[in-house]
């Protein structure tokens, strides 16, 4: 499988970064050069495997539904690049 | 005071306690020696007020004769460790100055049991590379020199400036990370120990996320002793972490100098791979002799799908990544660049706030997560994993407790070397270490030799889940068999 231009264009917008119409085409190489490396996972006989899901056997500890933290609006909010009145400020998202 | 710095992890511990010198004596020894290392670009951020003020706590309390386990150890911290109110980067431009209201459980373990914070260390871009050259804040130069030239090599990575600093006696130990060989390859370009423990031994809240189902935090230092010390405090349960066990936290430094007769140790033949210099197969013989002479038995095994391992690797960790990365948007932290609306605001902020090889990755991972290749690519990379789970599990249902294979396919390269038009060629690098962390098992890299060039070559050893002990009791014979390796001199200060 090879990837195109198109494709590439398609995934950057899918993964919301901005990619210049210079860069496209050494994208598409370096990606493709990857994907070709990955491709040999075809010579693998995986009928009937399972795919990992944990890669330690162990079930995962449930917890009381209580509130445990919060309240710290001012921590959460004093690293953002802009705020106004205990909120994230964004552009207009809302027409 | 150089002398300080050369002192092991265990000897600075068991001095502080003899009140032969004292924690702010140490921590002033080490930043003055950072101060003269600036070139090799470990620390990106120092921060000496704090060590100094934590190691007149620490003087305090070997006074009072209350000392913790780590009192007074002067450690620097791999930037991918949230540290409360110093600046935190994985060093990535998008993360611009942010600095943690909180601090990640790892390093609060460490500060609990009395460690002394030196500063902030560099590494790849969000741990993404194998030579530390993606840093946003530039590449680390290794300590290390080949015989008879001056060229700069990379450290290794991505926990490059953790493996460097640890090298050039700039700390007394360091943390890394540890997603597809990113403590284990620098501990091997650097002729120091690095352990990966087993996934779930340490908590990974408060570490920035690569590839959350592979990464896992572990210590530097220059012998396996002081990484057995460094892993018991580093270790242990935390609720805000649910893949992380409740299981107790041995003292793994009891495991050093236990006897490994009649330990069982599987040579995997398929990690006699092509290419590889024949000085490396040659060291892992020896390696071998060592651990029989030991009185270990020798067995051969095979692991049929490790080749298989790092294509799979380049699915998983890209996936994981693409989705993990996804919350540097430039609403909540970091850089922004404006956009005429949130989505252009997003593009543009993730456009020049994330180098290359962060882009590729993410790029990669929403492909093969996208609707249409989701199977092709994801579930059956994720199939493939289990397999090679499974080819680990066969051998150790044969009764082996490690194996033994070597730690890199070459020694260190120079700065510039690798960074070609293929990005393969480098993600080769990982090739012995990457099935390790596909199989969630702990893995130490131990110093066994120099190479043609004068440069150190490690051996990896591979234990059962949660079974580091063996790891520490196997790292210390090859240690004491190999010698200590003798770190490079100062050329740089």
């Amino acid at each position: 499988m090879s990837i195109d231009a198109a494709t590439v264009r398609r995934i950057a917008h899918l993964a919301r970064i901005k990619v210049e119409d210079g860069e496209i085409d050494h994208l598409a190489g370096e990606i493709n050069s990857i994907l070709g490396f990955v491709e040999q996972l075809k010579e693998v006989n995986v009928e009937g495997v399972e795919p990992m899901t944990s890669v330690t056997p162990m079930k995962l500890p449930l917890r009381k539904d209580v509130v445990t933290d919060g309240g710290d609006a001012k921590k959460v909010l004093m690293n953002a690049p802009q705020s106004e009145e205990g909120f994230f400020l964004v552009p207009k998202v809302v027409e | 005071m150089s002398k300080l710095t050369s002192l092991t992890l265990a000897e600075a511990r068991d001095g502080l306690r003899a009140k032969q010198f004292s924690a702010v004596e140490i921590a002033d020894a080490h930043l003055a020696a950072i101060e003269k290392a600036k070139s090799l670009n470990a620390y990106i951020l120092e921060t000496p007020e704090k060590a100094r003020a934590m190691a007149a706590e620490s003087d305090k309390r070997i006074k009072a004769g209350d000392a913790r386990p780590l009192e007074g150890i002067a450690l620097g911290v791999k930037d991918l460790f949230a540290t409360e109110g110093v600046r935190t980067t994985a060093c990535s431009k998008i993360l611009g100055n942010f600095e943690p209201p909180y601090e990640s459980t790892v390093t609060s373990h460490l500060w609990r049991d009395g460690a002394v914070m030196l500063g902030k260390l560099n590494n790849d871009e969000f741990a993404m590379g194998s030579s530390n050259e993606t840093s946003a804040f530039g590449p680390v130069v290794s300590p290390w020199q080949r015989k008879g030239s001056n060229a700069k090599l990379v450290p290794g990575g991505s926990s490059g400036g953790s493996a460097a600093a640890v090298a050039a006696n700039l700390c007394l130990g360091a943390t890394g990370t540890d997603t597809g060989g990113s403590i284990r390859q620098p501990a091997a370009f650097t002729g120091i120990v690095g352990i990966k423990p087993t996934y779930g031994r340490c908590s990974r809240w408060g570490i920035v996320a690569f590839a959350s189902s592979l990464d896992q935090a572990g210590p530097f230092a220059r012998t396996v002793q002081d990484t057995a010390i460094l892993l018991r405090s580093m270790a242990g349960h935390d609720p805000k972490d649910s893949t992380c066990i409740d299981k107790e936290v041995p003292d793994y430094e009891k495991a050093i100098g236990k006897s490994v007769k009649g330990m069982k140790i599987g040579i995997p033949k398929e990690y006699r791979i092509d290419g590889v210099p024949a000085e490396i197969g040659k060291l892992w013989e020896q390696g071998t002799e060592w651990l029989k002479k030991a009185g270990a038995e020798i067995v051969e095994i095979s692991l049929p799908h490790t080749k298989y391992a790092l294509p799979a690797y380049y699915i998983v960790a890209p996936a994981e990544a693409s989705s993990n990365l996804a919350r540097y948007d430039g609403v909540r932290y970091g850089l922004r660049v404006p956009g005429r609306d949130i989505i252009e605001l997003y593009e543009n902020t993730r456009a020049a706030g994330f180098g290359a090889e962060v882009k590729r990755r993410i790029l990669i991972g929403t492909y093969v997560l996208s609707a249409g290749y989701y199977d092709a690519y994801y579930l059956r990379a994720q199939k493939v994993r289990t397999l090679i789970k499974r080819d680990f599990e066969e051998a150790f249902k044969q009764g082996v407790n490690a194996i033994l294979t070597p730690a890199t396919p070459s020694s260190a390269f120079g700065v510039g070397e690798k960074s070609g038009a293929d990005p393969v060629e480098m993600y080769l690098n990982d090739v012995f270490t990457v099935t390790v962390n596909m199989a969630g098992l702990p893995a130490i890299a131990v110093p066994a030799g120099l190479d043609g060039s004068a440069l150190p070559l490690g051996l990896q050893l591979i234990g059962r889940p949660f079974d580091e002990e063996t790891l520490f009791s196997l790292g210390h014979v090859i240690e004491q068999s190999a010698g200590r390796i003798k770190l490079p001199d100062p050329w740089w200060s």
